[in-house]
């Protein structure tokens, strides 16, 4: 409380002003805080609320069912159930995986549509948006870092599944050398490796998703009408891309490689997939990004 | 540097077919306490709106701190420090780390400071021991503290205060008064709006008036005060002549249309108990000085047991300049 800084406001703006202004100007130690002040204190904000946290806990909870299930009701049949399934009961490392496979349909994107479709409309609709702006953070600053503290969202949540996945199998399950798709073994070091590669990619995966529920979130001051709009059209991608007769269009779904994963599980690891989904997820960031830039910087603030 | 804090020529902002501000031309001198005053949906919140940059003018340009706005907004909005249409925080944090949160997205804020610059701004409004409750479990008083405490995280040139005192308590009032009154005396502009009249005549130097989006009136208080009417009461018993005499001075007797006493023949007077009435009159442009009135009613036998000249009150002014009741413009 008796810090001089303090005391220089309390005694009044104009002192503020003649000891503050100057001194911010000159030393390192008083200047503004830049970007990365801001995006530390708007992940910080994601992560002190309490939806977060059910949400990521609603995530954990998936390879924690996966394993238990199987621990108690015996392997599955080969090719029966998910993808990966029938690989738990001899490798617990393969938990984290298959939930992964669980989760990318609908669970995982419905939480990213609840964090991208908030970004906006959620600080619109508590009304804190004006004064972020007026603070001032600049509209496009206030949307770069928002989309990435939503990235961020991305990435924890998809290595939560994998982490707590793997820790649960480990605790479950034999683990060993992972058998790979084509054929060879790698060891348990590198096969936890490639399982936080996998996580990566599913995260990846998502950021089209994101940039969506980004450019949702800054058409309304209503978060669960970009949180809902987000989420259908994550199904809808999936549907479309399961009907045959819409082949054409497939190739341009952010969809279209969410569950390409499986080449990071060959030897050696082919990271073409990786490669072509972040391009195509790159293409939806952009469209998206962009509609959402253009759309905040031209809105008029009202509520 | 500008006299002005605040400038507009002809701003205007239309939403679709309705025109929320019509060309207003505001100029708020710098130092000032600027009272910003008009009925609900007048276009108050509108203008301030667009001076911070939250929402494009159709027509017009304004000036904040000398600099247009929204072009010069990185630069001038940190010198100014902003309650708008009533506070707004995130509920699942904590006070003061909803003032840390808005403080890290303003770029000049020094992180080195924050911690103090909060604690200092929450100890200014009285605010301090509730610094680490969840906002969202703040009283309406309390949030409208933190909005003001929001807004003087850094040092201000400049405060827009859009309603300050809304459901604050009388104490609150008057701490937000003293608290206002100390920034001018820093020499810090304030630009306050408010429906709330008595307040702007305690606290501000300058007015300006809002009336269906258009500015009606702009000035210091007294300029305001002084184009309102004045008007003369007599206390006499002898209401019929006191009202024949002023009328022969050029005066126009009130006619007590509204009063619901029979006696059709009596109009300019109004019942003030036992046989004395109340005679008014407006003065008008280039009144007779009111001892001259007074010696003339004399004069005629009026028996004058009581005579004042009654400065318009600001309410009445108010009520002048943006008509009666509830004629809110959809």
């Amino acid at each position: 409380m008796s810090s001089p800084e303090s005391t220089a406001i309390s005694g009044g703006a104009a002192t503020a002003r003649a000891d503050g202004a100057p001194a911010a100007r000159g030393s390192r130690a008083l200047r503004g805080g830049g970007l990365r002040a801001l995006l530390a204190s708007e992940l910080a904000t994601l992560f002190r609320r309490r939806r977060t946290w059910a949400m990521v806990a609603a995530l954990a909870l998936i390879p924690i069912l996966i394993a238990i299930a199987i621990r108690l009701a015996g392997p599955a049949g080969p090719g029966r159930g998910p993808a990966f399934l029938d690989q738990v009961a001899g490798n617990g490392l393969f938990v984290g995986v298959t939930a992964l496979v669980v989760a990318t349909p609908l669970f995982l994107p419905l939480t990213v549509s609840v964090v991208a479709g908030d970004t906006i409309a959620g600080e619109a609709s508590l009304g804190t948006l004006r004064y972020l702006l007026i603070a001032p953070a600049g509209r496009l600053r206030l949307l770069l870092v928002k989309y990435a503290v939503a990235a961020a969202f991305c990435l924890a949540a998809a290595l939560t599944v994998i982490v707590v996945g793997s820790v649960v199998g480990w605790a479950l399950f034999p683990v060993g050398p992972i058998t790979l798709l084509s054929g060879g073994e790698v060891s348990v070091g590198e096969g936890l490796l490639r399982l936080l590669a996998i996580g990566g990619y599913v995260a990846v995966s998502m950021l089209g998703l994101s940039a969506i529920g980004l450019f949702a979130s800054t058409l309304t001051v209503v978060p669960v009408g970009a949180m809902a709009a987000t989420a259908i059209l994550a199904v809808v991608a999936q549907i479309v891309g399961a009907i045959p007769q819409l082949e054409w269009i497939h190739p341009w779904l952010f969809t279209d490689r969410w569950f390409d994963f499986a080449d990071l599980l060959r030897s050696p690891p082919s990271w073409d997939s990786f490669r072509d989904n972040a391009l195509l997820q790159a293409g939806w960031i952009a469209v998206f990004g962009g509609l959402a830039g253009w759309r905040l910087a031209t809105r008029d603030i009202l509520s | 540097m500008t006299d002005l804090a605040i400038r507009t020529d002809g701003l205007t902002k239309r939403f679709r077919a309705q025109t929320a501000v019509d060309g207003i031309d505001l100029a708020v001198p710098s130092g000032s306490v600027f009272g910003f005053l008009g009925p609900n949906g007048s276009g108050k919140t509108t203008t301030i709106r667009m001076l911070l940059g939250l929402v494009g003018a159709t027509a017009g340009s304004a000036q904040v701190l000398g600099t247009d706005m929204p072009r010069g907004l990185d630069r001038v909005l940190p010198r100014v420090g902003a309650l708008v249409e009533g506070p707004a925080f995130a509920p699942f944090l904590s006070g003061a780390a909803n003032l840390a949160r808005f403080d890290a997205a303003d770029r000049h804020a020094a992180p080195a400071t924050r911690r103090a610059r909060v604690a200092a701004a929450l100890d200014r409004v009285g605010l301090s021991h509730a610094a680490r409750k969840k906002a969202g479990a703040y009283s309406l008083g309390m949030k409208q503290r933190l909005g003001l405490a929001n807004a003087l995280l850094m040092p201000r040139d400049l405060l827009v205060l859009d309603e300050p005192t809304n459901g604050l308590d009388p104490q609150g009032t008057r701490e937000v008064r003293s608290l206002i009154r100390s920034f001018a005396a820093d020499g810090t502009t304030v630009f306050v709006s408010s429906h709330l009249l008595a307040e702007v005549e305690q606290l501000c130097t300058h007015v300006g008036v809002m009336s269906a989006g258009r500015l009606v009136a702009q000035g210091t208080l007294d300029d305001l005060r002084r184009s309102g009417r004045s008007s003369i009461e007599v206390l006499t018993p002898d209401p019929d002549r006191a009202g024949a005499v002023l009328a022969g001075l050029g005066l126009v007797p009130d006619d007590a249309g509204a009063d619901p006493t029979p006696g059709a023949d009596r109009p300019a007077e109004h019942a003030a108990g036992g046989d004395d009435a109340i005679v008014t009159a407006p003065l008008g442009d280039d009144p007779p000085a009111p001892e001259a009135l007074v010696a003339a009613l004399v004069a005629d036998g009026v028996r004058v047991r009581g005579f004042e000249v009654r400065r318009t009150s600001l309410e009445q002014r108010f009520v002048e300049l943006t008509g009666e009741g509830f004629d809110v413009v959809a």
